[in-house]
């Protein structure tokens, strides 16, 4: 599929050449790199992104490109295989000499082409929320950092409009961003005095679709006379079969509401929403947001798939802010040259979907506002709560003893990403 | 009326103070910055006494969130949203003033404590009495603090007549008509929404989708609502709202609603009503002052099993001092203790007969053509999933074009689509891969695979890589609830009666009919049966097109309980392999017995590990378990077993 693509775009790259004669220049074209899966597991949420990359290049295109030139994408599959991200990253750099690169969903694969960008020297925006604890030289963040969904959401469910909950359960699938986060949330939890005994942890695999027994467990966990509430880090496939068990053994929000971090509109298209009316999700965007730049978004989403049923969620409008601010960097800075850009980046604003400003910081994360939506019959969020204002990401959590030293800034005089003290701290003296 | 007990009392002191300190007109400024002061209380109730329309204003702009602090001259003001400016009126003079930014205002927040003096100050503004039409307009409020202030009111009515639309609005389904703004009740007509006006319950009519607009509730609004429609509802002259009713209660027990409840018990003529009655009743007068009666409503709850009940039960032992009480408390508490506890060894295992079942489904097509031709089809999985898909779309053309009520039958529709579909696909790559390929497993195993691959990214193109949507029809939603805490979902009752159906059906095929006396002598020993006159080649065609078939129909009934994604198929391959050779290569009997086998025992270990652990765990055992009887559980004769 993706070979096709990129034979297609190739074609249509020279065919346009030699239409244009021999004036034109066909290596002018700025190319940009989409390293998402396009097969495999993760194909159901990362074809989405794709295509929004796609989407923004289009549009960028149709408002006379970058610098004077065509902005080009250039797709490739990793097909939800860890190792073929590092190959594919590999490939887009050296081989098609991309300029950027907008790629990765799950911390896994980010974490296995981190090497091949900091070797290389090239840039990737990672649009998905993840549990923070990193920040490269050659990473854009755009999507949430644990403070950033994680944090207020448990903050807002101890409160009094949330229920006042007392009791947690933390449920995840099996790998390090759920893993992370709860190790986050619990050290959060304790210092806000919930005992021991008043947190259940469970992880399960990749996948898993027989929840009977862990739906069961959370029924009579929180059937001990405190308000409990579910916080879910389950990803993927697995969400289905667990909402549908839910629902079906009568599970009401109103008991015992499950507020959810990798469940967003897309992933509610899969299910019939009927009865999980109330449960939560935590993001820093909803399609339901009103105003205008997100009616735009919306419109031009629907009208470029071709589809008025596609949903918009959090992680394309990570994908819309991170494109958005790389054009923006680019413009600023004169040339595509990635530590040029990567200077420019830092203090980049967009108006973001979401109704507020966003901003690229120097620790490589953006601040974004914190949003918390109930789920409503037509599989949209209504939106119950959120900040006042865009909140900094924190790439190192302060819950974590070992992390809340460490800092991360890419500018003087700090320049790193975890450390305890500037790395230039005698010269800024 | 206990709740607003407090409150009055709060006001009737704080009228007091008010009295000694009447507020003069001019210094209305003076007292306008007083909200700002760590207690507000005092400036609220002073603005509350003074009858100033100006003063009424400022306190109905604090509780809906619009009074502002001007940042550039301190002076109190009332903003209101117009775009990304704010229109700002001075809250003392009345005037508007000037249009600023809303960084250049600050909100005036209101502590908790005086949140509840503001709703008597704001209900206060409201002249007149009310009643049941203006309360039930209330609930048009924006905010979800003054949609509860109405939803206090119309309970303080009293008037049974709020029920439907507190229970519309629990569910989301309350809205208001664009056109007229009025309060209307939605219930889905099709594409279309059939109204009712909420007030009377008359019909309004079918109207589209768009024409009206949802009222939002939060879960603290539907605890409300729930325990609301308790108390309303208990008068009702149906018995199973006046036993929802009580269910509601005895879910959110208001001590206030006791007398209620009571004289609702002392009239009920219905035993089960009067029964869960009974319950509630005991529970709300778990806090009741009175010790003898706290020791009989234990005693009441003490013969419940209820997961409800016990947390009550435990709730209350945390707050009781009473030593005696305690001690019934805790007596209580054990009795019940044990019945969970033994309900809970019955749910494990009844989850794991659950499980098997899938497990089942899943395998059974597998144990055909795996188990009886011996062919390893990795692209087993992928009937699976055309079998879903086939749900998927039986399932939109009855949405397009049957009338509403039909939907819920196109589960039984799409069975026989789904067989026909797999079974299709099936004889296609029997005959166009798989019989270049019998005997050759390697080779079957490798091209097998690219099919699944092949199909998985056909569908992706076709339905796209998003999940799909496939509900569960009304009759297959829900759980029946054999005990306290004991419940079993619906569909699986129907996933594990429709799979012992398949089995037997599957059994029928192979004992009763010439196919299966063919399908059976061509797997003893093919050579004679060909020289029997049996056309092998045929044979081979129809017996993969039952079993992918069978994979279809499973697909159906997975689809009742989680995905329909391309991905569908993987998840399910491995469990199956897993158990055709757990229970035998070639033997029916020994995929239902292994299939069963495995999900008991991975439900029972579940609890105990963890879903990862116990996983793991399974497939170590089953390993150990394979060394010993490499045949499986039920080793049987066939052409697999002759290799």
């Amino acid at each position: 599929m993706s070979k096709f693509m990129r034979t297609m775009a190739v074609a249509g790259a020279m065919l346009g050449a030699v239409a244009a004669g021999t004036g034109a220049q066909a290596q002018d074209t700025i190319k940009v790199g989409v390293l998402h899966s396009l097969s495999g597991t993760m194909a159901i949420s990362e074809t989405t992104l794709k295509d929004t990359v796609l989407m923004m290049v289009d549009d960028l295109n149709k408002k006379g490109g970058l610098l004077g030139k065509k902005v080009e994408a250039v797709v490739v599959d990793p097909a939800s295989n860890w190792p073929l991200f590092a190959e594919k990253a590999r490939e887009l750099i050296s081989k098609e000499k991309v300029s950027v690169v907008f790629g990765c969903w799950t911390s896994v694969s980010r974490k296995s082409v981190l090497p091949v960008f900091e070797e290389l020297n090239s840039m990737l925006f990672y649009p998905v929320q993840y549990e923070g604890e990193e920040s490269s030289k050659n990473v854009f963040y755009t999507g949430a950092a644990p403070n950033q969904q994680a944090i207020p959401a448990v903050e807002y469910l101890m409160s009094k409009d949330g229920g006042e909950v007392k009791r947690w359960v933390l449920a995840g699938t099996d790998y390090v961003y759920p893993r992370t986060t709860n190790k986050i949330l619990e050290a959060f939890l304790k210092a806000k005095g919930v005992k021991q005994e008043d947190i259940m942890i469970n992880y399960t695999p990749f996948g898993h679709s027989d929840w009977q027994t862990i739906v069961a467990d959370i029924k009579k966990f929180g059937s001990a006379g405190k308000k409990t509430a579910v916080v879910s880090t389950i990803n993927g496939d697995a969400n289905v079969p667990f909402y549908k068990e839910l629902a079906n053994a009568g599970i009401k929000a109103s008991d015992i509401p499950v507020v959810a971090f990798s469940v967003g509109e897309e992933e509610l298209a899969g299910i019939d929403t009927k009865n999980l009316v109330g449960h939560l999700a935590a993001w820093n965007y909803f399609q339901s947001v009103k105003g205008p730049v997100n009616d735009g978004f919306i419109k031009q989403w629907k009208t470029f798939i071709k589809d008025p049923k596609r949903v918009t969620n959090d992680p394309m409008e990570a994908t819309y802010i991170g494109f958005k601010m790389w054009a923006q960097a680019v413009a600023q800075a004169g040339t595509t040259n990635v530590d040029a850009v990567r200077q420019a980046m830092y203090g980049q604003k967009v108006k973001a979907p979401s109704g507020f400003t966003a901003v690229m910081n120097t620790n490589h994360h953006l601040s974004k506002p914190v949003l918390i939506g109930e789920i409503r019959p037509d599989g949209m969020f209504n939106i119950v709560w959120q900040t006042k204002g865009p909140v900094k990401a924190d790439a190192w959590s302060k819950y974590i003893p070992e992390s809340a030293k460490l800092t991360a800034d890419w500018t003087f005089p700090w320049v790193c990403g975890n450390c305890e003290k500037p790395k230039y701290a005698a010269l800024a003296n | 009326m206990q709740r607003f007990l407090p409150i009055v009392l709060i006001a009737l002191m704080l009228a007091l103070v008010a009295v000694v300190r009447p507020v003069a007109a001019q210094d209305l400024a003076a007292t306008l910055s007083g909200l700002t002061d760590a207690d507000p209380k005092p400036a609220i109730a002073a603005l509350n006494q003074s009858g100033d329309d100006k003063a009424k204003a400022a306190l109905a702009a604090l509780a809906a969130g619009n009074l502002y602090i001007r940042i550039s001259d301190n002076a109190v003001v009332i903003g209101e949203k117009d775009g990304e400016m704010v229109v700002v009126t001075n809250a003392a003079t009345g005037d508007v003033e000037d249009m600023l930014k809303p960084e250049e205002l600050q909100a005036i927040a209101v502590p908790d404590d005086a949140k509840s003096l503001l709703g008597v100050a704001a209900a206060d503004t409201q002249s007149g009495p009310v009643d049941f039409n203006t309360a039930i307009e209330g609930l048009k409020a924006d905010s979800f603090a003054d949609k509860a202030k109405a939803i206090a009111a119309l309970t303080a009515l009293g008037d049974a007549r709020a029920v439907p639309a507190f229970q519309a609005l629990a569910a989301g389904r309350l809205f208001t008509r664009k056109s007229d703004s009025a309060l209307v009740i939605g219930a889905a007509s099709g594409n279309d929404v059939a109204l009712t006006n909420a007030a009377t319950g008359e019909p309004l009519g079918i109207v589209a989708p768009g024409e009206i607009d949802p009222l939002f509730v939060n879960n603290n609004l539907r605890n409300v609502l729930r325990e609301a429609v308790g108390r309303l509802g208990l008068g009702s002259s149906d018995p199973a709202v006046r036993r929802s009713a009580a269910a509601a209660l005895l879910e959110n027990p208001a001590p206030e609603a006791v007398a209620l409840l009571r004289e609702a018990h002392d009239k009920e003529q219905n035993a089960g009503v009067k029964s869960v009655m009974a319950l509630s009743l005991a529970a709300t007068e778990l806090s009741d002052p009175d010790k003898s009666k706290r020791i009989l409503a234990i005693q009441t709850l003490s013969g419940a099993a209820e997961l409800r009940v016990r947390s009550l039960l435990q709730a209350r032992l945390s707050l009781e001092t009473d030593t005696e009480v305690k001690a019934a408390l805790v007596k209580a508490f054990d009795r019940m203790q044990t019945k969970i506890t033994l309900y809970s060894y019955a749910e494990n295992f009844v989850q794991g007969i659950s499980l098997g079942s899938v497990l089942l489904l899943a395998a059974v097509g597998l144990a055909i053509t795996f188990g009886v031709m011996g062919v390893i089809n990795m692209a087993h999985g992928e009937m699976i999933m055309l079998g879903a898909y086939s749900a998927y779309v039986t399932q939109e053309i009855f949405r397009a074009l049957l009338p509403p009520g039909w939907i819920g039958a196109y589960l039984l529709a799409a069975l026989p689509v789904a067989f026909l579909v797999a079974a299709i696909v099936g004889v296609a790559i029997e005959r166009g891969i798989i019989r270049f390929l019998y005997g050759r497993p390697l080779e079957t195993m490798l091209a097998t695979w690219g099919v699944s691959l092949c199909l998985q990214q056909a569908v992706r193109s076709i339905f796209g890589a998003t999940n799909k949507e496939v509900a569960n029809p009304g009759w297959m939603t829900g759980a029946i609830e054999v005990a306290g805490g004991l419940a079993v979902t619906w569909n699986r009752v129907y996933i594990i009666i429709f799979c012992f159906a398949v089995l037997g059906l599957i059994a029928l095929i192979l004992k009763r009919t010439s196919f299966g006396l063919h399908m059976r002598a061509v797997t003893q020993n093919r050579q004679m049966a060909a020289v029997m006159g049996i056309p092998t080649a045929r044979v081979d065609a129809m017996t993969f097109a039952l079993g992918s078939g069978i994979a279809g129909m499973a697909g159906v009934a997975l689809s009742q309980i989680g995905n329909v994604s391309p991905n569908l198929g993987t998840i399910y391959i491995v469990d199956s392999f897993l158990v055709v050779v757990f229970g035998g290569v070639g033997s029916l009997m020994g995929t239902l017995v292994g299939a069963l086998t495995l999900g008991v025992v991975n439900k029972i270990l579940e609890p105990v590990a963890g879903a990862v652990l116990g996983k793991v765990v399974v497939l170590v055992c089953i390993i150990l378990f394979i060394q010993k009887r490499p045949r499986g559980l039920f080793a049987a004769k066939g052409r697999s077993a002759d290799a």
